[in-house]
């Protein structure tokens, strides 16, 4: 199963916020830790991320800053901000309603014979 | 992942040379591609294999670098420049169009003349609707380079068929003073109509309206640069022309000035958007000398004006003055803040505008105080109520302004708070002027 790529945009940002509320972080990991969590199910072009995390640091969203690692890499860091966090409560609100009343809605749904074992 | 190295900087140079995407970016993707070469590599594929997917998975650098452009929109606009050159083969198209609409203006602004009006006619008309016959010129550059729909052309052509039968079939009573504030107001509503034109209709844009803001900032800079040309240019020749009479040389100057004056409004906007990389690399350098000596001249006389009494004999003349004084300020922060790299932490400059925004208040204050005890003095007027409406207008921008700089100069909030508060506020002034030129006229039985 591929997740539609309208439904990945949207869900872009508050993966991205709530894996920085977990911990400050650079492109290359959020992207993995975004694989791990969704079993590589949810893709991402790669390049796509990072306008994505300049215009959560424009809205003050995120911090920025290049550090150099332990292990000696060079690396722009990511680390969320209280308005932040606010904006993530907030986006976590609306996903909640989204999936609240598809939940209501779902048992209408007839899943076909065929999928029904892999659910 | 030595081997690599070639392959790495030719891509690095690709992905450079990319619309929007500047230096940081490229290092950072870098940092990116490296990584995950260097896990592809662990997980047992060979350098050149692990090099390939790691681009591929990067995605495609068009794409990338319209996001990236999106993202930063003073980026934006330089793409959109230089992806329709490509379109059009070669900016002479452009070029092309903004010399015949040049060409227009300059002939339109004539029209009046070769109707045989006399001079004094002549004064009155150029008066009321010079604007009017060169602006819609402007408007209709963008309207093609932009693309309008039609309802999109109807909705900018309103303003001008609206403002030419206003001012024109007005019953304006000789030596009204209205008229006079009508004059005035006129060319920045229509300024603004040019700018639903400038934004491609999508005139709700916060990013396209900042463009706009930048737009202007830079058209004024090429504007005055052409008229000091022109100026030279017009002084030479009428010392060449001297020995063939008075007459000879008022009959060039009639033609050349007016003329002059109308196409360089077009030519100039095209240079903003033709030949952005010289104004980009000017506009910055001027705004920083002059922000700061605009916010020491402003804190003075503030100052000035509070510990004297001399702001109880302010008159007509002063305060208009002031206020355009308020207005060039306020014009010079908020494209300050349209060339600002959006996520610099705050820093000196920020902290001199906040001096700006914070004299720009007192003294609008001073103002407002000294017209209300004018106006229970002396009763409303067409100038009073205009300048009113302009200094409460200015009013409640710089309160806000003054607030939002506070709070991002001391890192409470992000710079974008205050960038949206003037991009949110722009529509106020051009309604605020189209008001005073529809509605005021009206209240005072254009008198």
């Amino acid at each position: 199963m591929q997740i539609d790529k309208d439904l990945v945009a949207a869900s872009a940002t508050p993966l991205v916020l709530a894996i920085l509320d977990e911990d400050e972080s650079y492109g290359y990991a959020i992207l993995k830790r975004i694989r791990e969590l969704s079993d590589g199910e949810i893709e991402w072009t790669d390049g796509m991320l990072y306008p994505l995390l300049h215009r959560l640091h424009r809205f003050g969203y995120v911090t920025a800053g290049w550090r150099t690692s332990p292990e000696g890499r060079r690396r722009k860091y990511y680390a969320i901000t209280d308005e932040g966090r606010s904006a993530l409560v907030d986006q976590r609100r609306q996903w909640m309603t989204v999936t609240t009343a598809l939940d209501d809605l779902w048992h209408h749904v007839q899943t076909p014979p065929a999928a029904e074992g892999t659910a | 992942m030595e081997s690599l190295e070639p392959s790495i900087a030719e891509w690095r140079t690709h992905v450079s040379q990319a619309n929007g995407v500047n230096g940081h970016d490229v290092e950072e993707l870098e940092t990116h591609l490296r990584e995950q070469i260097a896990d592809l590599g662990a997980a047992g594929l060979s350098d050149d294999e692990a090099f390939l997917v790691a681009v591929k998975r990067l995605g495609d650098v068009d794409e990338m670098s319209r996001e990236f452009a999106l993202e930063h929109s003073g980026r934006l606009w330089r793409q959109f420049t230089v992806a329709q050159e490509s379109v059009e083969r070669g900016p002479s198209a452009g070029l092309l169009r903004a010399l015949a609409l040049a060409v227009l203006a300059a002939i339109a602004i004539q029209i009046p003349r070769l109707a045989g009006l006399d001079s004094a006619a002549l004064e009155t008309f150029y008066a009321r609707n010079a604007s009017l016959l060169v602006l819609p010129f402007l408007a209709w550059l963008y309207i093609h380079e932009r693309r309008l729909t039609f309802a999109q052309i109807v909705l900018a052509a309103a303003p001008f068929v609206i403002a030419a039968v206003a001012v024109n079939l007005y019953p304006w009573i000789p030596g009204s003073a209205s008229e006079v504030v009508v004059n005035v107001h006129l060319p920045v509503a229509l300024w603004f109509a040019v700018g639903y034109t400038h934004m491609g209709g999508m005139w709700r844009s916060h990013e396209r309206r900042m463009d706009f803001v930048r737009f202007t900032g830079e058209w004024f800079i090429y504007y005055v640069l052409i008229a000091l040309g022109g100026g030279v240019l017009i002084a030479l020749t009428s010392f060449i022309l001297e020995p063939t009479g008075p007459e000879t040389v008022q009959a060039v100057l009639d033609w050349v000035i007016p003329s002059g004056a109308a196409g360089a409004v077009i030519i100039a906007a095209w240079l903003v958007e033709g030949k952005k990389s010289v104004v980009e690399n000017m506009a910055p350098v001027l705004t920083s000398i002059f922000t700061p000596l605009f916010a020491v001249m402003l804190a003075a006389s503030s100052v000035l004006y509070l510990v004297s009494d001399l702001a109880s004999e302010f008159n007509r003349e002063a305060i208009f003055v002031l206020d355009v004084l308020l207005v060039v300020v306020l014009g010079l922060v908020v494209y300050d803040m349209s060339a600002r790299e959006e996520t610099k932490p705050p820093g000196l400059m920020d902290r001199i505008q906040l001096v700006a925004v914070v004299s720009a208040l007192l003294l609008d204050l001073i103002v407002l105080s000294s017209m209300i005890a004018r106006i229970g003095e002396f009763g409303f007027t067409p100038n009073r109520v205009a300048a009113l409406g302009l200094n409460l207008v200015l009013l409640v921008n710089l309160i806000r302004a003054g607030w939002l700089s506070v709070r991002f100069v001391s890192n409470k909030s992000p710079f974008h708070h205050l960038e949206r508060w003037q991009t949110a506020y722009l529509p106020v002034y051009g309604l605020w002027s189209a008001a005073v030129v529809l509605i005021l006229p009206l209240v005072f039985e254009f008198a």
